[in-house]
């Protein structure tokens, strides 16, 4: 094979472990193939009859100037729109508005009063658009808006509709900490206006009244002049007692609410139909001519003068309205530019990727024992969504109680349709239906898309039909629904459909967690290769002559994972107590999927989704910026795990001993890299860095770059260490302590390219650091690697907390039939001597870890190691 | 470059082949300490351990700080700040006469400064400053309930720190060591004398005098210790050994340890002499009550007092001076080095008794007297002695980066070392540690029913 990685390996630059990684076979640009034409080529894009490439959060504003327009999008790049009409959009979601928050007289109060309305949350699809929509209504409050509201909307946009229906609730949840944070400083900035206003009324008032008393002691009480002038001055006043009030109102505003947004009921008694809304305008507004309703905008200054109201009502079309911005206070603003952007990049990428993340952050954080051996750190953003995913106040919270009872939930749903049709828009699009999806999609796309995209639409669907709680007709006949909620149980039952169509046997368990994994279970076998990256080839070799290479990866890498894990796989299904998990959709791995019929374009569309993947590129031209990815003392991600894993591949295909170094990791002792240039050190420690037991959250245990002589606590601390040679005095002291400590330690010395280290002897490195592997990208190699240290983390799991395996189960036992009972079991487990080291060193630091917490402080842990002789490997 | 460790296997530079030898390697099946801890503290060379009880012991150096740790945990309990200068002595003593029983530390310094502390609340209870000279010694006497304080003086202390009464001053050389005698007697090692002090407490007019001058040591005395209840010993700069009798301070045995060098003619008669009296000075004893060792120069040797012949011997223990040697609680013996090591050795059964590797000379005395000690010594004369052994090395500590001033053993809990480079490590066996951490585990599942 032209292709071969053996050859790739070492042809290769000796020293180069970056990601700047250029494949020699690859074809000239002159002879390159044209790569498959349909843009649409890519099964998972569902997009591919939408006129937007990504999903993407649209903020619109029913101005009562120009009616509904669109006023930003997150991500802000004309591109993620393509020729997706957003001021249709914007036209479409804010005609589903909901009766608006507004100001009126509410019969038996002579003053404006607000009404503190809580956000409507609709879901909308366009099946022509191709477009679904989670839609966010709110309304801010402006002095110089018609009735003092300015109606708005986020949405979340995307193409697929399974992925808004499904992942309504998080949506919800997250909208509504955005909306909060907008109306908050909303609220402020309202309150500063109405002040400001209540000051320049005052004045005008004060103003008024002299003008008055001079006219009359000018001409007289009764004079026209003197009357009018009266008039206006009990306008004024009027205006200042309604202003008074509202500042009353706005700053009562109780602070409990704010907190719990979706808790926010509004009384019945203050929704007034839109026609009370628009008399209530018209009356304040043309009913009383002389009602001032305009101050001078600039009005912004910290010293504020106050300004006298020219008696004139201003034309609606004349005035500037205010920018969102200026709504809000500006940090406020940002705030919640930044929390929309989080949950775009939270919800980037396909349904199933976004399941199996959830899934894997739900398993992850119940293996708290051992997930800290290897598991890493999510980005900070992960984190902070998933918080919101899994917070079991915030599921439960929505779940009415009366929603044992399936009917009652049609009942109020249809009379929901029935009765207010304004607020609850139901699209059925019999031509769109979830099947017909897929008809649509396949019809224009080539066999391999189909049979893809199939595969997972079945399970999808599959995994909907389970669901026992689900009403027959719901997910096939809404393709667009839009529900409004007014009152939180109608919200409850809104999110508890949500929740019922993402969940199987929502009624068997009413735990939401429980059965969100339950349910969610279905998805874990398609998703096993569709990570983050799947299927965007990010890496620039990526290239016809590759692609028989390409088609190995696709097709062995997951059988391969599928075939080593079939404890792992037993496991699931037997918590998920579903005997009839659907067949790993094996469709992913169909010879027919053939990777190169993904075009270049789609790779580019998917480009931004995948930061990781965006890295690679400018990687591959910059390799200054993958020369040091980790820097002692900094945060490690799981993406930096999955960079490094590009570096491990090629260190393992370079270097025969990798299993030896690798072994020294994994067995706790500390192996220290060695060499006079700092970049390549750097390098192999980045490679090394995701085969290091307990890395720590900032990567703690390990050391990129040392430069003085270290101490025997350094190799307490530190499990990888990069040490700088210096042919200088101080180098002997350097090697000196080299040489005091090498019983503790490896060395590997990439100068010489020499490792020394104990022997080791078994297969299971070989697994992980097969020089011939036939994984060809960072990320898989890192998986793969995870996998096969997820299985070690399972057995160190099951080693430590075997009772007998430690403790004698009689007293007549002594001490060394409980040594040859645990040795026997590793024994039992396919472990030869040495692996079984790794499984006592892991086992220590779960103990150690399970007893004392996570690391303490050198002081208080302890350093172990063994008595082996050590041979000189070379390369 | 670092080909060398890396291409040769175990070599120490010198590669001679009497050091050959004392490479273990790195393989060291016998070598139960596994694990070990580091434990940070003091600012400069530390000097002295001492065990309070079954899991404290306090440390102490030249910064003029003690602190006390747990040996299991590894935790630093309290620290005793009070000297300025070097400590010059420990020692730890617990008051079971009173009511409350009391464990007090007792620290003297160079700063003419002798401390009480209470080791449990780090507490000092007395101090007495100033005085003439720093104190080298301190020897606890139960029974009397006093205290004996040695350095140009020798004064005696009563628990409240008063002091009872002294001797004369010592010009020149100061007492180095203690040791307490049947009958209010003390045998104090001054210069290249054994003194015997005999205290009288009970008269009102307490005193403390003179009684015996033994002066058999041709050089300075560098070590004293008690055997048992009849023998206590002594060792000098050039290596003789002398077992005294406790009560009537008669010589019970009498060793000088020449470590004969094999190429000696082929070389300067000047640098030799130098060379094998810095060899053959005897560091340190330590009995178990029969058997003796020594630490002598950079080698060790292992005397049986009943038997009254050397049982075994290795002339280059360790690279540099041996500083400190013990007997283990599992009858290996183990020493520590300036060369900042720790060794472990195991007395095996020679396969072929008298075969020594290297010829040194030993002679024995039977209770010649005193006198005797000019008497000829016979030359290479090798006694055919049934039980002689050789001591194996089976294991090395390796984790100082100084020299390893002592150690202090906990038997099964462990060793503490202490060293030059400012450190304390506590080494301890793995497999049991594991075998606690299990225990623990198992008991904390328990406690929280379940995971």
């Amino acid at each position: 094979m032209i292709g071969s990685p053996d050859v790739v390996a070492f042809t290769k630059d000796d020293d180069d472990y970056g990601d700047s990684y250029t494949d020699p076979c690859l074809l000239p640009e002159e002879f390159s193939v044209p790569l498959f034409p349909h843009a649409n080529a890519n099964p998972w894009l569902k997009t591919s009859y939408a006129k937007f490439s990504k999903d993407f959060i649209l903020i619109s504003e029913f101005s009562e100037q120009v009616g509904p327009q669109p006023l930003l999008t997150i991500p802000d790049d004309p591109n993620v729109c393509g020729t997706f009409d957003l001021n249709y959009f914007s036209l479409r979601i804010m005609s589903v508005d909901y009766q608006a928050s507004f100001v009126g007289h509410p019969p038996g109060t002579s003053y404006p009063k607000l009404n503190f309305v809580q956000d409507s949350k609709v879901v909308l699809g366009d099946s022509k658009e191709g477009a679904f929509a989670y839609v966010h209504h709110l309304t801010l409050y402006d002095l110089e808006a018609r009735g003092f509201v300015r109606p708005f909307c986020m949405a979340y946009i995307s193409a697929d509709e399974r992925k808004i229906m499904q992942q309504f609730q998080p949506l919800s949840s997250g909208f509504s900490r955005a909306s909060e944070c907008l109306k908050s400083g909303n609220r402020k900035a309202f309150a500063n206006e109405l002040e400001k206003k209540l000051r320049d009324l005052e004045y005008t008032r004060s103003v008024l009244h002299k003008e008055t008393e001079m006219q009359k002691t000018n001409s007289g009480c009764y004079s026209t002049q003197v009357i009018e002038k009266a008039n206006e001055l009990a306008n004024v006043e009027k205006s200042i007692y309604e202003h008074k009030d509202l500042l009353r109102q706005i700053t009562s505003y109780p602070n409990s609410k704010r907190r719990d947004a979706d808790q926010v009921l509004c009384e019945p008694e203050n929704r007034a139909d839109a026609s009370t809304l628009d008399h209530a305008l018209s009356s304040n507004h043309s009913g009383n001519e002389e009602k001032p309703v305009e101050t001078d905008g600039s009005n912004q200054h910290p010293s504020y003068i106050p300004q006298l109201i020219k008696a004139k009502s201003a034309k609606c079309f004349d005035k500037r309205l205010k920018t969102l911005e200026e709504l809000c206070e500006s940090d406020f603003f940002f705030q919640t530019m930044d929390q929309l952007n989080t949950i775009e990049k939270t919800f980037r990428g396909d349904l199933c990727f976004i399941y199996t993340c959830q899934i894997d952050r739900a398993l992850v954080s119940k293996q708290k024992i051992t997930s800290f051996l290897f598991e890493p750190e999510r980005d900070d953003d992960e984190v902070g969504s998933s918080r919101g995913f899994y917070d079991p106040n915030h599921t439960t919270r929505h779940v009415p109680s009366n929603f044992s009872s399936e009917p009652m939930i049609l009942e109020s749903y249809s009379t929901l349709v029935e009765k207010s049709p304004n607020k609850l828009t139901l699209e059925v699009n019999q031509e769109s239906s979830t099947s017909d999806v897929t008809q649509e999609t396949s019809e224009d796309a080539n066999d391999t898309e189909m049979k893809g995209s199939f595969s997972s639409d079945r399970s999808i669907e599959a995994f909907i039909n389970l669901s026992p709680g689900n009403p027959d007709g719901f997910p096939t006949g809404g393709t667009s629904i839009a529900c409004t909620m007014t009152s939180s149980e109608e919200q409850g039952i809104v999110a508890a459909v949500a929740e019922a169509s993402s969940s199987l046997e929502h009624e068997s368990d009413p735990n939401h967690g429980e059965v969100f994994e339950t349910g969610s279970l279905v998805q874990m076998d398609t998703a096993c290769c569709m990570g983050q990256e799947g299927f965007s080839y990010e890496e620039p070799f990526l290239e016809p002559a590759q692609e028989p290479c390409e088609d190995t990866v696709v097709k062995h890498e997951p059988l391969s994972l599928l075939q080593r894990e079939p404890a792992l796989q037993v496991e699931y299904v037997l918590g998920a107590a579903t005997p009839t998990v659907p067949s790993p959709s094996l469709g992913l791995m169909l010879p027919e999927l053939n990777p190169s019929s993904l075009s270049e374009e789609m790779a580019k569309l998917n480009m931004d989704d995948i930061s990781d993947n965006a890295s690679y590129m400018s990687t591959s031209t910059s390799s200054d910026r993958a020369a040091s990815p980790f820097n002692y003392g900094s945060l490690i991600t799981l993406k930096q795990k999955k960079k490094a894993g590009h570096s491990a591949l090629r260190f393992i295909r370079q270097y025969p001993f990798a299993q030896q170094a690798i072994f020294c990791l994994l067995s706790g002792r500390t192996l220290v890299v060695l060499g006079a240039d700092e970049g390549t050190v750097r390098k192999l420690v980045n490679a090394l860095l995701i085969f290091v037991p307990n890395l720590g959250k900032y990567g703690e245990t390990v050391q990129p770059w040392l430069s003085t002589s270290f101490q025997l606590s350094d190799l307490q601390r530190w499990k990888l260490v990069g040490l700088q040679r210096v042919v200088s005095p101080a180098g002997s002291s350097l090697l000196h302590s080299l040489s005091r400590y090498s019983r503790y330690i490896g060395i590997l010395d990439c100068d010489s390219k020499t490792l020394r280290c104990p022997a080791y002897k078994g297969t299971l490195m070989g697994h992980m650091a097969d020089h011939r592997t036939q994984i060809k990208r960072g990320s898989t190699y890192f998986l793969h690697v995870q996998s096969i240290l997820t299985q070690l983390t399972a057995k160190a799991f099951l080693y430590t907390f075997c009772h007998h395996l430690h403790l004698p189960i009689s007293t007549d036992q002594d001490a060394e039939s409980v040594v040859l009972r645990r040795t026997n079991f590793l024994l039992q487990l396919g472990f030869t001597e040495e692996e079984s080291k790794i499984i006592r060193f892991l086992g220590e630091l779960i103990r150690q870890h399970y007893l004392q917490g996570p690391l303490k402080g050198v002081n208080q842990s302890n350093f172990s190691f063994s008595y082996t002789t050590s041979y000189l490997y070379k390369i | 470059m670092l080909r060398w460790i890396l291409g040769t296997r175990g070599s120490h530079g010198s590669a001679e082949n009497r050091c050959a030898a004392l490479c273990i390697g790195e393989e060291q099946p016998k070598n139960c300490y596994t694990e070990l801890q580091v434990l940070r503290g003091h600012y400069d060379i530390v000097r002295f351990l001492v065990q309070i009880d079954e899991f404290r012991f306090a440390s102490a150096g030249d910064d003029g700080m003690v602190l006390v740790w747990n040996v299991e945990t590894g935790e630093r309990l309290v620290e005793l700040r009070a000297h300025t200068q070097q400590i010059t002595t420990l020692t730890a003593y617990t008051f079971t006469s009173t009511e409350k029983s009391l464990t007090v530390l007792i620290t003297a310094s160079s700063d003419r400064m002798m401390c009480l502390w209470d080791a449990d609340t780090g507490h000092r209870l007395h101090s007495v400053s100033n005085l003439q000279s720093s104190v080298k010694c301190v020897l606890v006497l139960d029974l009397l309930d006093v205290f004996l304080s040695g350095g140009n003086e020798l004064c005696v202390w009563n628990r409240d720190f008063q002091l009872q009464c002294k001797t004369v001053h010592y010009r020149d050389l100061g007492i180095t060591a203690l040791v307490d005698l049947p009958k209010c007697c003390v045998a104090a090692a001054i210069d290249k004398e054994i003194v015997i002090f005999k205290l009288n407490l009970s008269e009102p007019e307490k005193s403390i005098v003179a009684i015996q001058h033994l002066t058999d040591h041709q050089d300075t005395i560098r070590t004293l210790i008690r055997v048992n209840d009849d023998l206590f010993a002594s060792g000098s700069h050039i290596g003789e050994v002398i077992l005294w009798d406790t009560l009537d301070w008669t010589i019970q045995a009498y060793e000088r340890i020449l470590w004969e060098e094999p190429d000696r003619e082929s070389q300067s008669e000047i640098r030799m002499g130098q060379q094998k009296q810095s060899e053959a000075s005897i560091q340190h004893l330590y009995s178990d009550g029969e058997r003796v060792v020594a630490a002598v120069g950079s080698g060790l040797f292992v005397y049986n007092t009943r038997m009254k012949t050397v049982v075994a011997y290795r002339k280059f223990a360790h690279d540099s001076d041996v500083l400190y040697t013990t007997l283990l609680h599992n009858g290996q013996v183990m020493s520590c080095s300036e060369d900042g090591s720790v060794r472990i050795w195991e007395l095996q059964e020679l396969p072929l008794p008298a075969e020594p590797a290297s010829s040194g000379f030993f002679s024995l005395f039977g209770t010649i007297g005193r006198s005797s000690k000019q008497g000829s010594v016979p030359s290479k004369k090798l006694l055919e002695v049934s039980g002689l052994c050789s001591l194996e090395l089976v294991g090395d500590l390796i984790g100082h980066s100084g020299a390893v001033q002592m150690f202090l053993s906990f038997g099964k809990k462990g060793v503490v070392t202490c060293s030059a480079d400012h450190l304390l490590i506590v080494w301890k066996d793995g497999e049991r540690e594991s075998h606690l951490r299990s225990q623990a585990l198992f008991q904390k599942l328990e406690e929280k029913g379940g995971l």
